[in-house]
């Protein structure tokens, strides 16, 4: 450790002012901050700091999203070998699937940092730890058999497009990770949807229907009963992007970024409540199959659980008042389930949901500040009419 | 005694180092006066290196406001004049003598004055500069019609001194403060206590006021949070304020006409010594009331608590407004990973490390960042911990955008920046809130006047 530090202290003079590497200054402090925390101390106001930063956060959101990934891998093996018609053990299973899915983990961090790096280091600025995120939230919300190149241009334009364009890391409007994913979905639609594009080397003339590609072919109520069940949802062991399918592992990482206060319960809670409200509302309606389908399992199909606990929960593009909070939560939920409905079984209706709410949280937030500013204004009349 | 108000918000930090409740007298031998103590303050000289003073004598002026005048704490020579960048007035040194001599200024009855004569008075002695006005937290304006006068009997900052413990024995002097501050405005002035630690007949007999009791953590002992609970701020409004001890040394002075600008501060800090109160004088050099009682580590020393205190030299001066020395050690170790580490060590409001698990424990706290600074990204932190009916981050937002009607209509009146120190404590993003908001309460004086 001491040998590592010191080797650092006497090459950080060659990035700074002055030095000979002083262009690659952002890439240097980046790996520097990486490896140690600085001896900074406090220049102006508190003299003493909490012991928390953005690293720890990051670090603690990706920790979160595990579970969701580990099943992911597994689910992959699981579902290819139940393809060919093959049994495998536990450790092949999870072994193929990892894989499969690392790469995709790779291109999406190498290609975003990259861009990151690059603009951090034309702005003079530090590498921000946002794409921390982001980086591991884009490869779980593809199919498994996307291109590898497609990843990588799609995670290079959510970074510019979606964050660094509007100034980096706490600036974005819209979930760079979902940005991503809109982008593959409308620029390369047949290989975001379908039945051939779940399974990892998925056998000619077989298919690999997710719940809601099924559910396009449905016409009655009877054809509800070829979906998967609510326990098959719930665990996961079904088709859909790689971490999406799994309700139980993600909530799992929700539990662990509730307990350690880093997502909001208030927008999780609404997402859910939500999107459960307008469930209900449908079987009550009932007047086609499509509102039909269970409230509850709106809930487990798609990526509905994965945007409720980690795309909506981001806090630079939610609502950042506590009351927008339930009203943007609410509307993700009620979109989401709407755009399933009535636009039957159309897949991502989450991933557009949240999106659209990106987009008006600031509105939202609005009205909610200018009731407080209202109240301020009718005590200063009330004071100045006395 | 009114009803308790709870004030909900806040957190209490637990740092090694309070101070023992003995008393050392430690009479000051260097004392000076600190123009930079006074914000919005542009001095002008009236005596030069070599000049002998007494107490109450006047050393320097506000430009802008001619009548408001500072004296000196205690009789003594003028030693030195320091003077920064651009000749900006920093220190005047007063050595002080032993013969403690103060200007007579007549002592009397507050009760028999008048508010013509109390104002004068205090303007003439230099005690006028213990009045501050909400907003912006500079001294009050003797012209003005402030709605209250407001007091806050504790301290509940970090390792904040025991008003209780520092007021014991002093209740006539503390009435006659409170009774020439009854002349100051048509409206109440307020003592507000805490309804569990305050127990000090000093306080709690004290007539002429109006006694609100109240609970909380921190920050339930600044003005700011109890202004919000009890009586909001609106714009064009103005209040007093007067620190609890400052209204002993005012009585002190109706009541013998002199000048005695003795006070008990705390010095507190994991590495002071021995931590305890010495009985000194305003304006005190810190190597005076601190020798041979800190560590020899790499030190950190703040005139003030950590919060909201200013950084001073080893032979730094206590800053005018300051009943408290804190001294911490200096955080310039770099941890190894330490954003992924436990760090037991540390102190956190999150639940990303494990402090919340000891809520009991104290700390040591470097003045390490423990982080570097990055843009607005964890939301609801703030609110979590603000006792204002205000959206702290909106308003913060409002400030560095300088937009002033956005200001005013998120209730920038009702705040000063050091009602901001626990928010930039707990910042994820280490955002420098206070100093933001200092130069933005600034901003808008300039703007406004």
């Amino acid at each position: 450790m001491k040998a590592l530090k010191n080797y650092l202290d006497k090459v950080r003079p060659n990035f700074q002012k002055g030095g000979k590497f002083e262009y690659l200054h952002s890439t240097f402090d980046a790996f520097d901050t990486f490896l140690f925390v600085p001896g900074h101390v406090t220049k102006k106001g508190s003299h003493i700091r909490d012991g928390i930063d953005l690293k720890r956060t990051m670090f603690m959101v990706v920790m979160a999203v595990m579970p969701a990934m580990f099943f992911g891998m597994w689910n992959v093996g699981h579902l290819h070998f139940l393809n060919i018609n093959e049994t495998a053990t536990f450790m092949e299973t999870f072994f193929y699937g990892f894989l499969k899915v690392v790469p995709l983990v790779i291109v999406a961090y190498v290609a975003g940092l990259g861009v990151e790096f690059i603009f951090a280091q034309l702005r003079g600025h530090d590498v921000n730890e946002g794409f921390l995120v982001s980086g591991i939230l884009i490869p779980l919300i593809v199919p498994v058999s996307t291109p590898l190149w497609m990843v990588a241009v799609a995670t290079i334009f959510a970074v510019i497009i979606g964050k660094e364009v509007f100034g980096g890391t706490g600036m974005n409007i819209v979930n760079p990770a979902l940005l991503a994913r809109a982008f593959l979905f409308f620029a390369y639609p047949s290989n975001m949807s379908g039945d051939k594009v779940w399974i990892a080397e998925q056998v000619d003339g077989t298919s690999g229907a997710t719940p809601l590609g099924h559910l396009l072919t449905a016409t009655e109520k009877a054809d509800l009963n070829a979906l998967p069940s609510v326990m098959e949802s719930f665990i996961g062991t079904i088709p859909g992007s790689v971490g999406e399918t799994s309700t139980l592992a993600i909530l799992l990482g929700g539990a662990f970024l509730l307990i350690t206060g880093i997502a909001s319960w208030r927008v999780m809670l609404s997402v859910f409540a939500g999107g459960y409200a307008m469930g209900l509302l449908f079987n009550v309606i009932d007047a086609n199959v499509y509102m039909g389908i269970p409230a509850h399992m709106h809930l487990v199909i798609g990526g509905f659980a994965f945007g409720a606990v980690f795309m909506a929960t981001d806090p630079v593009t939610a609502a950042q008042t506590n009351t927008g909070k339930y009203i943007y939560g609410m509307l993700i939920g009620v979109m989401a389930v709407l755009i399933r409905v009535v636009n039957p079984a159309y897949p991502e209706g989450m991933m557009l949901a949240i999106l659209l709410l990106n987009v008006f949280a600031p509105t939202i937030d609005y009205y909610v500040v200018q009731s407080n500013i209202k109240r301020r204004l009718k005590r200063l009349n009330k004071v100045t009419a006395s | 005694m009114s009803k308790t108000t709870t004030i909900k918000k806040g957190l209490d930090i637990k740092l090694v180092g309070e101070a023992e409740k003995t008393i050392t007298e430690i009479h000051a031998k260097h004392v000076a006066l600190k123009p930079t103590d006074f914000t919005g303050v542009f001095p002008k000289l009236l005596v030069k290196e070599g000049d002998k003073i007494k107490a109450g004598s006047p050393v320097f002026f506000d430009k802008y406001r001619d009548n408001i005048v500072f004296t000196s704490p205690v009789s003594g020579i003028i030693t030195e004049i320091r003077r920064g960048a651009k000749r900006k007035l920093l220190e005047i040194r007063i050595d002080a003598d032993d013969t403690n001599e103060s200007i007579d200024f007549g002592s009397a009855d507050p009760k028999s004055l008048d508010k013509e004569s109390v104002s004068e008075k205090l303007l003439k002695s230099g005690l006028w500069s213990l009045i501050k006005q909400r907003p912006y937290s500079v001294i009050a304006n003797p012209n003005d019609q402030p709605k209250s006068i407001h007091i806050s009997g504790f301290d509940n900052g970090p390792l904040g001194p025991d008003y209780d413990f520092i007021l014991h024995g002093k209740g006539e002097d503390f009435q006659a403060g409170l009774d020439v501050l009854k002349h100051l405005t048509q409206g109440e002035v307020n003592l507000n206590v805490h309804a569990d630690h305050t127990k000090t007949k000093v306080l709690l007999s004290s007539k002429n006021v109006n006694i609100n009791s109240i609970k909380g953590k921190y920050p339930s002992g600044m003005i700011g949070p109890q202004l919000a609970a009890l009586d909001p701020m609106n714009k064009g409004e103005i209040v007093w304020t007067v620190n609890v001890q400052d209204v002993v040394t005012i009585g002190r002075l109706f009541l013998s006409g002199k000048i005695n600008s003795e006070k008990l501060i705390a010095i507190t800090g994991s590495e002071v010594l021995k931590p305890r109160y010495i009985k000194t004088n305003y304006g005190v050099c810190l190597s005076d009331v601190l020798k041979d009682n800190v560590s020899d580590a790499d030190k950190r020393f703040i005139s003030g608590n950590v919060l909201t205190g200013s950084q001073v030299e080893e032979n730094g001066y206590l800053g005018w407004y300051d009943n408290q020395i804190t001294v911490i050690p200096e955080g310039t170790e770099s941890r190894f990973i330490g954003w992924i580490t436990p760090n037991l060590d540390l102190f956190s409001f999150s639940k990303s490390m494990f402090s919340w698990l000891t809520p009991n424990k104290k700390y040591t706290l470097t003045t390490n960042m423990n982080g570097g600074e990055r843009a607005f990204v964890m939301t609801g932190q703030f609110e979590k911990i603000f006792p204002f009916d205000i959206y702290p981050m909106q308003l913060i937002k409002a400030v560095m955008a300088e937009d002033i009607d956005m200001m005013e209509q998120l209730g920038i009146y009702e705040v000063e920046a050091e009602d901001f120190a626990l928010l930039e404590f707990i910042s994820t993003s280490k955002i420098e809130i206070q100093s933001i908001m200092a130069d933005g309460l600034e901003f808008l004086r300039k703007e406004l006047s």
